[in-house]
């Protein structure tokens, strides 16, 4: 089969499923289907990321290659690669979201913050002569009874989070935004925006600080 | 294992998940979240900004070079140069288990029962494991910079209190302590500093040279 037609096969049942996508049983083979019970509020890309994860669904896939490698192929430019490099790096981000999703816990993390680790570990693994250490990964964490409370309510936490950062000064987004997204050492901010490295590193943390307290605010309503 | 009860400062977690924490300490990081569900949620919740900001991001558009390369690759086992990390061994967390090459740990005695291994000595920072019998006083040391000890075995108790397994201490300049192993198991800790040692008793800082501590 050429090329093409592989690729025309991933995109094509892409909106056709979407537009009549039912549910599956609830129980298959005696497992809980987790598609099945996500309420809609959950985001597409977490519940793509879950339907990769599960059934190796290559139109979920495709959704979440459109969705997320332009926007990871900006943040990897921010980090200091050229487009050729960013697109070297983004290759093995993408491979390693479809090999690794059995690891993805979606009462732990959205599908954007799972893939943000991935495709930021994989920026340190280049930038630095030893492989980044990451932490073990729970055992047996993925084989767990889906909670649908749990995974909306995370959902919802985060949806607050985005809507506080939106609430930021341009300002201090933007030193978030080099912390999270940007080069990889503060050294490196400082030279970059002429600020003291002291400045940089309060700065971060008063922008952190006033994220954490709109959180909490929002917590109270 | 009980739940750790010293943990990571929050700065040093998110410059962890940032990517701006030197290697050595960013190897006791994620060892002790391998331990702690705790710091490992608090890494979590900032990976959550993570993927909020790069949700924020102007989409910039990738190749369709780059898209059929990723599309072949899905039938393809995972490319080997996307490594896996060492599984956990033992007492071992996988971070450490990385660090000591795979293999089981090459201790060199320092006298007095006490044992060390070092894993990483550059200009970034030392990385070593140390083997403390019961009872035993590391000699007294002052240190330069962050110290960050993560115990893995066995417990030792200093003016800050007492450490059992999954507990890191983190010292700044100028903290002169005096950790002692406390009963039962040898003490086994991963210790992370950004230079050398420097022990404050008289011999160990002639020796200090010859033992790299």
């Amino acid at each position: 089969m050429s090329l093409d037609g592989q690729i025309a096969d991933f995109i094509e049942p892409v909106h056709r499923e979407m537009a009549v996508a039912k549910p599956a049983p609830a129980v298959q083979n005696g497992e809980m289907n987790v598609e099945t019970i996500l309420p809609e509020q959950v985001s597409e890309p977490t519940v793509w990321l879950i339907a990769v994860r599960d059934r190796r669904d290559r139109s979920a896939f495709a959704q979440l290659f459109d969705h997320f490698a332009p926007r990871l192929k900006a943040m990897l430019i921010r980090s200091g690669l050229r487009d050729g490099a960013a697109e070297d790096v983004l290759q093995d981000v993408m491979l390693a979201v479809w090999h690794k999703s059995a690891q993805f816990d979606p009462h732990r993390a959205e599908a954007s913050a799972w893939i943000y680790r991935i495709a930021r570990n994989r920026r340190i693994d280049l930038a630095r002569q030893q492989g980044r250490p990451v932490p073990d990964e729970i055992a047996g964490a993925s084989e767990e009874q889906p909670d649908a409370g749990q995974i909306l309510a995370l959902d919802q936490e985060a949806q607050r989070l985005r809507e506080a950062l939106g609430k930021l000064a341009p300002e201090q987004t933007a030193i978030i935004e080099k912390a999270y997204l940007g080069e990889l050492s503060h050294r490196e901010i400082s030279e970059q925006t002429g600020l003291p490295l002291g400045t940089i590193k309060s700065r971060i943390r008063l922008g952190l600080e006033r994220l954490r307290h709109e959180l909490k605010d929002l917590r109270k309503e | 294992m009980k739940e750790a009860s010293h943990h990571i400062p929050e700065g040093l977690i998110q410059a962890y998940v940032c990517g701006t924490l030197p290697h050595v300490y960013s190897v006791v990081v994620a060892a002790h979240i391998s331990l702690c569900d705790e710091c490992r949620a608090r890494m979590e919740t900032l990976e959550i900004l993570g993927g909020a900001l790069v949700e924020r991001l102007s989409p910039i558009e990738v190749s369709g070079g780059l898209r059929s390369r990723v599309f072949e690759g899905l039938d393809a086992t995972a490319p080997s140069r996307l490594r896996k990390q060492p599984k956990a061994n033992g007492i071992y967390p996988g971070p450490v288990v990385a660090a000591m090459g795979g293999e089981p740990p090459r201790w060199r005695s320092l006298g007095g029962g006490i044992r060390q291994q070092i894993l990483n000595d550059d200009p970034e920072g030392s990385l070593r494991l140390l083997f403390i019998p019961p009872g035993m006083a590391v000699p007294e040391h002052g240190h330069r910079g962050l110290e960050m000890t993560l115990v893995l075995q066995g417990s030792y108790e200093d003016c800050e209190g007492r450490f059992c397994p999954g507990d890191v201490e983190v010292a700044q300049e100028d903290v002169d302590h005096t950790p002692v192993a406390g009963p039962g198991e040898p003490c086994i800790c991963l210790a992370a500093t950004d230079a050398p040692l420097r022990f404050t008793a008289m011999l160990p800082r002639l020796l200090q040279p010859i033992f790299r501590i």
